[in-house]
């Protein structure tokens, strides 16, 4: 019988720890793919952060590293220095990890177009700490600690990575996705394979950030959150390639994006 | 006898570890340690090393813990400020049992405090400095030559034990100038099978993790832990004992303070005090056994140091308090003069007559 669907070999058979409806699985499933395909397994090393993911280590089967909160872009950068013509060096973040208290190792990474690949996970709120507002909560969003919804007055605007990052001249290459639909997902799949094939070609920084989803904290059914991935959230975070030096997009490269 | 060169402490530091093998520096500007890294950018590009000039020091700590997780020879420095924002990554190296080298050239606290030198970290990094139960190996340089030595020893205490391992000096050891010779005898590194450098899909995967959900096991690994620091302690223990066989008055003082010290001491035994010093080479492990053989003759001890009293807990608790111990200090930059240890010598002498 053919087999027409297995599980990457990237990934370990254990089972996932994720809520059901959490769209980890998802990109879990995407980068392994893509590890795969390129057939990298046996000289990457990942880098799990902390949050939701923190045991991202438990599921890949590359070498693996658990990072401090924020500080996966720096770990990575000691591990790709140590062997930069042989490893592949990726990390997984999620928003209150990359976008809030590990901003500075972001963007310095990008800044120095850092040969590494970055897996962001926006899902606009804490979740392993239970529901807290993130970085990326939206205005008006209801969490743990923005309980009558997130005041901009008060406590600010969402953090737009891609955006930002944009505007240095390092980085190589930033794409918003998400998941929540098959099309969105082959999408997803492609930038992905991106990102770690200009690692291996040598290009730099790479950051993929995946809208995603929290049905836990955000009080919804899996459905619910995916509609709702739609509904706000792509308004607030649209899609797209925000940067790609070797296309000639992203402001000041005179491509499409550069208006 | 091998040649000797010139050399600012911060430089042997530097060039020590070029040395033992360390090809991965990196650095946050602070004074008074910033030659290492002026050093490490100038050497490191013309033997394939890495020097990289770090976001902060939160970012340099974390590249070291990458590095030591790839199973390289890695050290980054700096100055007590910037040890406090490197403690999180120092607990993160210990909680994962990664070795690495870690330079404090120590200056006046708290807060931003000064550049003049000090020896006020003791506490922070005898205890480990960061969160959780764990320490680190603390080596004291006294010298330019100790800076060169103690740097290599660090490596290979590190290594051996699979922790960080601390050079603690100060503004004074680091910027003073002496004759320093490289003539050490490198050990190669151990291998390092716990190292994640790919699996090259020849080997289950490798995890490099301080995260442990599960309170039995991590009770255990944190009691796996404290017996090999209990085998450190054991093993590892050293001072330079100077006069100390019959002494009366016995000084503690380590760094720059015990060179100040051991003039002071020569001085009160040239007027027929029976006067000796320990210098604790390793402060971490503490160098009880000295103190204990000390305390059996000895009717006084001084601590002198650039604290408000510190490392006189830890003398006090290697004695087990049978023997009163003094407080010989300045602080804020200040250096005591070998007349004030002398003076407390005196004032001690006459005392437990």
């Amino acid at each position: 019988m053919a087999v027409v669907f297995e599980r990457p070999k990237a990934l370990l058979d254990v089972p996932f720890h994720y809520c059901p409806g959490c769209t980890h699985g998802i990109v879990h499933r995407l980068v392994a793919e893509a590890i795969d395909e390129l057939g990298i397994e046996g000289r990457t090393v990942g880098i799990a952060p902390v949050g939701c993911s923190v045991m991202a280590y438990d599921y890949f089967a590359c070498d693996m590293i658990e990072a401090a909160h924020g500080r996966a872009p720096a770990v990575a950068t000691g591990v790709k220095r140590s062997d930069p013509d042989n490893l592949i060096v990726f990390t997984y973040q999620g928003d209150g990890d990359l976008a809030s208290i590990g901003t500075a190792e972001t963007v310095h990474a990008a800044a120095r177009n850092e040969n590494i690949t970055i897996i962001f996970i926006n899902n606009a709120i804490y979740g392993m700490t239970g529901g807290q507002m993130a970085p990326t909560s939206l205005p008006g969003q209801v969490t743990q600690t923005s309980p009558y919804g997130r005041d901009p007055k008060a406590c600010g605007y969402p953090v737009k990575i891609c955006e930002m990052l944009a505007q240095l001249e390092g980085p190589e290459y930033l794409e918003r996705v998400t998941v929540n639909s098959v099309a969105h997902v082959r999408a997803a799949k492609k930038a992905i394979k991106k990102a770690f094939q200009n690692q291996i070609d040598g290009k730099g920084f790479s950051l993929i950030e995946v809208l995603s989803s929290c049905p836990t904290n955000w009080g919804m059914t899996p459905k619910k959150a995916m509609e709702w991935i739609d509904e706000k959230m792509i308004p607030y975070y649209p899609l797209g390639v925000y940067k790609d030096r070797s296309a000639g997009i992203g402001p000041g490269l005179g491509g499409k994006e550069d208006k | 006898m091998a040649e000797k060169v010139l050399m600012k402490g911060n430089e042997a530091i530097a060039e020590a570890a070029i040395m033992a093998g360390c090809r991965h520096y990196f650095g946050y500007p602070i004074t008074p340690q910033t030659e290492i890294a002026a050093y490490m950018a100038k050497r490191m590009p013309k033997i394939g090393g890495t020097f990289l000039q770090a976001e902060s020091e939160i970012a340099a700590i974390n590249m070291v813990y990458g590095v030591s997780s790839a199973g390289k020879r890695v050290m980054t420095s700096s100055s007590s400020p910037g040890i406090s924002l490197k403690g999180e990554g120092i607990s993160y190296l210990a909680g994962t049992d990664l070795p690495a080298v870690i330079v404090n050239a120590q200056r006046g606290g708290p807060g931003l405090g000064g550049i003049q030198p000090s020896q006020s970290d003791y506490f922070q990094a005898t205890r480990g400095g960061g969160h959780g139960d764990y320490h680190i190996i603390v080596l004291a340089p006294s010298s330019v030559q100790e800076m060169a030595e103690l740097t290599i020893k660090a490596f290979e205490l590190a290594d051996e034990y699979l922790m960080p391992a601390m050079v603690l000096a100060d503004g004074t050891t680091g910027q003073m100038m002496e004759p320093v010779s490289f003539d050490f005898e490198i050990k190669e590194p151990p291998a390092k099978p716990w190292a994640t450098t790919g699996t090259k899909c020849q080997r289950p995967h490798n995890i490099a993790n301080s995260l442990y959900l599960d309170p039995e096991k991590l009770e255990r690994i944190n009691n796996v832990r404290f017996a090999r620091y209990e085998v450190i302690k054991d093993k590892e223990q050293r001072a330079e004992e100077y006069l100390t066989e019959d002494a009366d008055i016995v000084v503690a003082a380590f760094g720059i303070s015990a060179r100040i010290a051991k003039n002071a001491v020569d001085a009160a035994c040239a007027k027929g005090i029976k006067a000796g010093l320990i210098r604790p080479i390793t402060l971490w492990p503490f160098p009880d056994k000295a103190f204990k053989k000390a305390a059996e003759h000895a009717k006084r001890f001084i601590s002198v140091e650039l604290s408000m009293g510190q490392m006189i807990e830890d003398v006090r608790l290697a004695t087990e308090c049978k023997v009163p111990v003094e407080l010989c200090y300045r602080v804020g930059g200040m250096i005591p003069s070998p007349q004030q240890v002398l003076e407390a010598i005196e004032k001690a002498a006459k005392e437990v007559k």
